[in-house]
């Protein structure tokens, strides 16, 4: 099962590594990991999607919070929530392709953020399954290269 | 407060003295020559010099787990600092309370590769509890503070604080916090009530109860509160290798150990049992065995201040976090309005617990003609009263020190449980001695194990550190003999240690006591005579090469399944069925 935790922490120096290296010392996996800083500027945000069952995750969770610099630490699947990521996508565009792709994107509502003679690179946000989407579409034409934030998430009022 | 301004050297003195250390383990180097400067001329605070950093660390760890204060030591950077990370990652397996100051190189080179740099708050952030490193001579003296107040509290364990060598010659006004709060660090120290109430109902509701207490009772100071709960409620205790002396040895419904050395008795009540109130333990595989088939028809009531110990190995019924103390205060309050007739109700189990005690009590092959390991740890209780702070290095000897002593108090029995790290033993015992000159302290060790921080015995004898070093020597790294004979059919790989040396002229060497026992008869006179010494003494028992630790609960095995020394086909037949 997938789990996207939220973590609030010191924003010091070497937490990054105490987290990841939890993770890594304990065999918990990670699949992705986005930090960035608050409202507050003393404090980070870290989103991490993890997979495990339900012991692994119980786990997690604790050790995270055992963590000396970690304040908060909450399991969104415990709430609502609005999950995206972005995606910046090269994909091969000679002439030929140019129009396919343009219409692709535009079904996705992505933008076009540098082309050249024979390219075009994407830009598009969404959710894990709209990426999903707008990736496979987009194979047949022929990608060149996929950089992907990672998932952040924020709790719904 | 005045505006005058110290060197970060003169700042580390004062926080020194702030936390009331009296004590410091310290080993120099470059870039803390400063500090060293600093002490020459303070009288406050004693200087120990080990002969080797991870000594060093050893001996505040045994004077952490002899006192229950935090230990303390310094060491230089680069080689000093990596020389150390062995012995804190054995006070972190154990949640033991030290602080440990690294020297770093200046700031400004920090990741240059300069000359004796390490990355010590790298090397070291998985066996810390945490670590700081000081990047401003400004921020010193708060994260002392900080790194004195979680290495205590919560779930104790190593701090170490990096202090690059500028920050050290920096200066800056000194201003010690008086209370700290860390809003990411709030251990819980009450348990919640109605966990509590849920406890005492299964308490009450329970027909054959065992308590399992580890470590987390003799941290927490929790020994009187465990007593009570067992007399009141006539439950019968075990313990585990860490738990020791969390409830007398001596008493009718002490179990003794359990897990892959524990007594008989111990492991077939907990095997056996419908509930485990599990207390400052935390389920160890060395102590459960075969998960699946632990404890069976058991609830299990699980008090720790950790919540990650909680359900991190086996299921878990009523889960109570918090300090030890404070929650079985309140359990007994609880309890003590239970109006059961206790003694009625447990009768049946204790007399099943002593059926299964007759059955197989703890004991050994005597001998007239060859020294038994056990006969010795026998006759050292007696020579001590019973009363002396016993610690061990890892190995056979340590089981048998575990088995054959009874310990009826906290933090006499100091060993390393968790990492199991050969070497604890005499720089430990000489930790514990430094804290308690008065009480008589031994370390039993082995052959192995001793001379792997043998240098010590230097430092005890520079700084009239009397500690007694009882060896039982096998010229075997025994227990991994052991387990090549029964388990890697009898294939002695690297086991043999061959020619040891002369353990009673090389004391001599160093100016300590040597004795030496090779026939049961001399036993008692070497302990004897090693009593009245003032100095140093290594004890050199010539022991039975091929005495082996048991009951044993092979590796795999439930802990219902045990091995017994005299039933070597048992043995045989029972390994078959692990496989
Ligand atoms: C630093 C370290 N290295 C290796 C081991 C593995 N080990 C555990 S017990 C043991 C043998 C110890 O021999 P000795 O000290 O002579 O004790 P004995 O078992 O003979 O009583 C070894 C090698 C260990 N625990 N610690
Ligand atoms: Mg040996």
């Amino acid at each position: 099962m997938k789990h996207i935790i939220s973590v609030l922490v010191e924003n010091k120096f070497g937490v990054l590594s105490r987290v990841s290296g939890l993770f890594s010392g304990r065999g918990f996996n990670i699949e992705t990991i986005s930090v960035g800083p608050t409202l507050d500027p003393t404090v980070s945000q870290m989103t991490i999607v993890t997979s495990g069952d339900e012991r692994i995750l119980e786990q997690i969770i604790k050790q995270l919070n055992k963590l000396i610099d970690v304040i908060k630490v909450a399991d969104l699947a415990e709430k609502e929530f609005v999950e995206r990521e972005m995606c910046l996508i090269k994909v091969n565009a000679p002439s030929e392709q140019r129009a396919e792709a343009l219409r692709i994107a535009d079904i996705f509502r992505a933008r076009v953020v540098d082309s050249s003679q024979k390219s075009y690179t994407f830009q598009v946000t969404g959710d894990e399954k709209k990426l999903e989407a707008f990736i496979e579409l987009l194979r047949p034409i022929g990608i060149k290269e996929i950089v992907r934030t990672g998932k952040v998430a924020i709790t719904r009022e | 407060m005045s505006s005058k301004q110290i060197t970060g050297a003169e700042i580390f003195l004062e926080c020194l003295k702030k936390e009331k250390v009296d004590t410091l383990f310290c080993y120099p180097g470059g870039v803390v020559l400063k500090i060293f400067d600093v002490l020459f001329d303070q009288k406050d605070i004693r200087c120990i010099l080990p002969r080797h950093e991870q000594g060093g660390v050893h001996m505040a760890d045994g004077y952490a787990r002899s006192t229950g204060k935090t230990g303390v030591a310094l060491v230089t950077s680069g080689p000093g600092a990596t020389n150390v990370v062995t012995a804190i990652a054995t006070a972190y397996m154990d949640s033991i309370p030290i602080v440990v100051f690294t020297g770093q190189v200046p700031t400004a080179l920090i990741g240059n590769d300069a000359f004796q740099e390490a990355d010590i708050i790298g090397i070291t952030r998985p066996c810390t509890k945490y670590n700081i490193l000081v990047k401003d001579v400004k921020d010193l003296a708060q994260c002392i503070k900080e790194a004195f107040y979680i290495a205590s509290t919560g779930r104790p364990g190593p701090v170490l604080v990096d202090l690059p060598r500028d920050v050290v010659t920096n200066k800056a006004e000194f201003h010690y916090p008086d209370k700290i709060k860390l809003r990411s660090y709030n251990p819980t120290v009450t348990g919640n009530p109605r966990q509590i109430k849920q406890a005492a109902d299964a308490i009450a509701a329970a027909k054959k109860p065992v308590v399992y207490i580890g470590g987390g009772v003799i941290l927490s100071g929790a020994a009187d509160e465990v007593r009570e709960l067992a007399e009141l409620t006539k439950i019968p205790v075990t313990h585990t290798l860490m738990g020791i002396g969390g409830f007398p040895g001596t008493h009718p419904l002490s179990l003794g150990m359990l897990g892959m050395h524990g007594t008989y008795y111990a492991n077939m009540a907990i095997h056996n049992s419908d509930l485990i109130i599990a207390i400052g333990a935390r389920f160890d595989d060395r102590v459960t065995g075969k998960v699946e088939g632990f404890a069976p028809d058991a609830k299990i009531i699980h008090i720790d201040v950790d919540p990650t110990s909680i359900r991190k190995n086996v299921r878990v019924d009523i889960p109570v976090v918090g300090d030890v103390k404070h929650v079985l205060v309140d359990l007994n309050k609880e309890l003590r309005l239970v109006k059961e007739p206790w003694d009625a109700i447990r009768k049946s189990w204790l007399k099943q617990i002593n059926e299964w005690r007759e059955e197989h009590p703890l004991d050994y092959d005597h001998s007239e003609e060859v020294i038994k390991p056990q006969f010795v740890v026998e006759k050292l209780y007696e020579v001590t009263g019973g009363d002396a702070i016993i610690v061990t290095d890892v190995g056979q000897h340590q089981m048998w020190a575990a088995q054959f002593y009874k310990y009826d108090r906290p933090r006499m029995w100091l060993s390393s449980g968790g990492l199991g790290t050969m070497g604890y033993g005499l720089p430990a015992a000489m930790g514990a001695k430094v804290a308690h000159p008065d009480k008589e302290v031994f370390s039993i060790s082995g052959d192995g194990s001793i001379q792997m921080n043998i240098q010590e015995l230097g430092t005890a004898v520079e700084n009239n550190i009397p500690v007694k070093v009882v060896i039982l020597n096998n010229r075997y790294l025994g227990m991994v003999r052991q387990w090549q004979e029964l388990f890697y059919a009898e294939r002695y790989s690297s086991t043999d240690l061959g020619s040891t040396p002369d353990f009673v002229k090389l004391a001599e060497a160093y100016g300590a006591v040597g004795l030496r026992a090779e026939k049961p008869s001399e036993v008692l006179p070497v302990l004897k005579e090693a009593m009245k010494s003032k100095k140093p003494v290594f004890m050199d028992f010539v022991i039975d090469r091929y005495e082996k630790v048991f009951p044993m609960v092979p590796a795999g095995a439930a802990i219902n399944e045990m091995i017994f020394g005299e039933e070597k086909k048992k043995v045989e037949k029972k390994l078959k069925a692990v496989k």
